[in-house]
């Protein structure tokens, strides 16, 4: 019996469907317009992919809106990338690098890469994506949230944007905004950008919250009948705890926002120690959300990557349960290790150890979970393609990331490499391969979902290789440079004698960064020869277990319109002894008999 | 009940009555991000508070109402029984509901207007936002909360209209009462730090 068939009857046999989903909870099928799919209307430009609830669209909106975004923040990098090269020279594409163009071009690239690319395209865009598609749901449990997600996301980067253009420039006071710094006007010099940027990440905090209710509420209420906790895939699992720590942790962060807003606004003194307000107070309240953030990104990467290296490794993933209680563990310590990134701010050295501790126990969970993903690979058929070098580059590339932590996480040395390169490189290492990496893991795996088409492999490697060297060639040199001393945040290193010898080494980071930016265009050129002439797709092109792959590539509005599907079984059945195939789709039918 | 490829039965799993409905569970969520939210303030405040040199409250800073603040507590609390009783009656189907939820909303109305007249005399006597730390933190705390009531007070405005309407559901109803209980509960945490 096909899938069609099974999930029209059950739609048909369900006495409760026509309720109002919004009302009755998920116990029918039924969402805000899941009806008669066959009358379909004619839908307007406008409404298609401007004001759209479905899921798939929203997603595409976060994607693109992302995309762009790191295309800016790139660009920014670039240009102060150059500045640093070539001290006070012209850049080609950008002009004099001024000082106070410096910072707010480094704050800017800093808040753009982790706020408006990192977090729409890994949790937003897959996370609207997967969600309903993987759960055999035909949308979010609240679309009309969602769009408004969406639109209130818009908005805060066209802020972002708009504040490089009102009187002072953009916001100069670095993307961790310590007061007094960017509380006050006199030290930042850019009094409006300051402000703009402030509500510019309160509007995205926002955006966030309603999608974060929607994804929770959604994997929570709306999956297939059969569909058990553990047979949920585990990139879900990651995007909805994601969003669980996102919203746990952005309260304190938004009540600073506002404390902050009102210091530059109002002329209040919360953090204004001349006033008896206290500066470390935002630092705390800052980085409670801060790091807990670090793993609001990691995760969504880090289950993107268990479900591409599942499905071209054939293999079943490794001990399922364990990863997805370390990642709760992971989850619950992430709120214990803010204060490291304050061991010099002053903080009393007896808290200094606590917390020493803390972050040293956190990188027991996340090495346990590359342990068990190489665990996974072990023994498997493992299928070299463009997806899957881009799960395995993850797993290499974090691990450096994760390793050089060590080092900043024990409070004695972070005294010596605190806001040093090394920080940056370090934390680079840990960014680079969950936002870009992760991105392009998760992009090249359901790009034939998503568009129908294949992505052409030659060029999908050519971009790998070219990316991951010449990743590598910018930020090994930035450790070197980090423990010579060389600190963050300086314009012009030719004013330090001790420094200015390791020029060669700013230069030829600054050539790999224009050697990987330069072959992102043969992505992009990928992306878009892919669409228009790729190979079809067909439903499942990879062979793959999980519940999306059933429906149509890409699929219609309503995900399943012949019915939505069953799950009888665990989403990383590959490789199952006594099957013709390598593969057992979520969805098929049981065709053996339980033990007896 | 369908067959397999050998022709044995098998069970079509059904789908799972969910634990709560989406509205409460998305409610549940949201209220649990502003307790975060209030965490934040609070501890922002309790801390500018034990910086604070020369004591607290700051000498020659006006004082907060305490008594006349009980009272209005007290408003607040009443219109959090109300609720829970026009809940009750809703939910039986009785008369009387309207009548709870129109008191509840009035008591909550009256407890912002009597917070704005107290406001009004505190600014009068020199305290402001930018008057120090206790001038800063009251109006952003207390300011932070009366905006919650605001907004609970229009979401049971809503409910209202619905309810006088007859087409309220349990599914409207239920959502809304967990902001309220949220707004009405956290007040007397509030009151406790800031005021006493």
């Amino acid at each position: 019996m096909d899938v069609a068939k099974q999930g029209a009857a059950r739609v048909g046999d369900d006495p409760l469907n026509g309720i109002d989903m919004a009302e009755a909870g998920s116990v029918t099928v039924d969402t805000h317009e899941a009806h008669g799919h066959e009358a379909h209307h004619e839908q307007s430009f406008w409404s298609k992919y401007v004001f759209s609830t479905d899921h798939k669209m929203i997603a595409m909106q976060y994607m693109f809106t992302g995309i762009v975004m790191a295309l800016i923040g790139g660009y920014m990098s670039y240009a102060f990338r150059m500045q640093l090269a070539f001290p006070g020279e012209s850049v080609p594409g950008y002009g004099l690098v001024s000082q106070g163009e410096y910072n707010a071009l480094v704050t800017n690239h800093g808040t753009i890469m982790i706020f408006w690319v990192a977090m729409p395209m890994l949790i937003a865009a897959f996370g609207n994506f997967l969600i309903p598609l993987m759960i055999g749901a035909d949308d979010m449990v609240f679309p009309r949230i969602n769009r408004l997600s969406y639109q209130i996301f818009f908005i805060s980067a066209v802020v972002l944007i708009a504040s490089f253009f009102v009187p002072g420039g953009g916001f100069g006071g670095a993307w961790t905004a310590y007061p007094p710094l960017s509380a006050n006007a006199q030290y930042n010099l850019t009094p409006l950008g300051a402000t703009f940027w402030i509500v510019a990440v309160a509007l995205e905090f926002v955006a966030f919250l309603l999608g974060g209710i929607n994804f929770i509420t959604t994997l929570m209420n709306s999956r297939a009948p059969g569909m058990k906790m553990y047979d949920i895939p585990m990139v879900l699992w990651m995007i909805v705890i994601a969003s669980i720590l996102f919203m746990a942790s952005v309260g304190p962060l938004i009540a600073g926002a506002v404390m902050l807003f009102m210091d530059q606004v109002i002329g209040t003194g919360f953090f204004d120690p001349n006033r008896g307000g206290d500066p470390i107070l935002w630092q705390h309240l800052f980085w409670f959300f801060g790091h807990p953030e670090v793993y609001v990104v990691l995760l969504p990467a880090m289950g993107i990557v268990a479900d591409v290296i599942c499905t071209f490794a054939r293999k079943k993933l490794f001990n399922y349960k364990l990863i997805l209680f370390t990642v709760f563990a992971t989850g619950i310590i992430s709120f214990f290790v803010w204060a490291h990134h304050q061991f010099v701010a002053g903080i009393d050295p007896r808290m200094a150890n606590v917390f020493t501790v803390t972050t040293l126990i956190i990188s027991i969970p996340i090495a346990e979970m590359l342990f068990l993903y190489i665990a996974t690979l072990y023994g498997g058929s493992i299928q070299l393609t463009t997806p899957m070098l881009w799960a395995l580059a993850f797993i290499a590339e974090f691990l450096i990331g994760g390793v050089t932590g060590i080092f900043l996480g024990a409070s004695g040395a972070d005294i010596y490499f605190h806001d040093t390169y090394f920080v940056l490189a370090h934390f680079h290492y840990t960014f680079f391969p969950i936002a870009i990496i992760g991105f392009y893991a998760g992009i090249t795996y359901w790009f034939p979902k998503m568009f129908g088409k294949m992505m052409n492999e030659a060029l999908g490697k050519i971009h790998f290789w070219g990316t991951i060297i010449a990743f590598n060639c910018i930020f090994i040199p930035l450790f070197i440079l980090g423990a010579a001393g060389q600190h963050r945040r300086i314009y012009n290193f030719q004013n330090f004698p001790d420094l200015a010898g390791l020029q060669d080494m700013r230069v030829f980071a600054t050539m790999a960064l224009i050697v990987m930016l330069a072959f992102q265009v043969v992505f992009l050129v990928n992306f878009v020869m892919s669409l228009i002439k790729g190979k079809p797709a067909g439903k499942n092109p990879w062979k793959a277990n999980t519940l999306e792959w059933t429906a149509e590539s890409p699929p219609p509005h309503g995900n399943w319109p012949e019915g939505l599907p069953n799950c009888y079984r665990g989403p990383y059945e590959y490789s199952v002894p006594g099957r013709e195939e390598d593969y057992w789709p979520q969805n098929a039918p049981p065709d053996t008999a339980p033990a007896e | 009940m369908p067959d397999d490829a050998l022709g044995r039965p098998y069970q079509v799993p059904v789908k799972r009555e969910p634990l709560l409905p989406n509205g409460v569970m998305g409610m549940l969520i949201f209220v649990a991000t502003e307790v975060m939210f209030f965490s934040g303030l609070i501890s922002a405040f309790v801390i500018g508070k034990s910086n604070a040199i020369g004591g607290w409250p700051p000498p020659g800073q006006p004082r907060l109402p305490v008594e006349e603040t009980a009272f209005n507590t007290a408003a607040l609390l009443a219109s959090g029984v109300c609720l829970y009783f026009a809940n009750r009656a809703f939910r039986e189907g009785a008369a009387r509901a309207k009548g709870l939820l129109l008191a509840s909303i009035l008591l909550g109305g009256f407890f912002v207007l009597f917070q704005g007249a107290e406001w009004v005399a505190l600014v009068r006597e020199g305290l402001t936002l930018t008057s120090g730390q206790l001038g800063g933190f009251f109006y952003l705390i207390v300011g932070t909360h009366a905006l919650h009531v605001v907004a609970g007070f229009a979401i049971l405005l809503y409910t209202y209209n619905k309810l006088a309407h007859g087409d309220l559901s349990r599914f409207t109803f239920w959502p809304a009462q967990i902001f309220w209980y949220f707004v009405v509960g956290v007040w007397p945490v509030l009151y406790w730090l800031v005021y006493l």
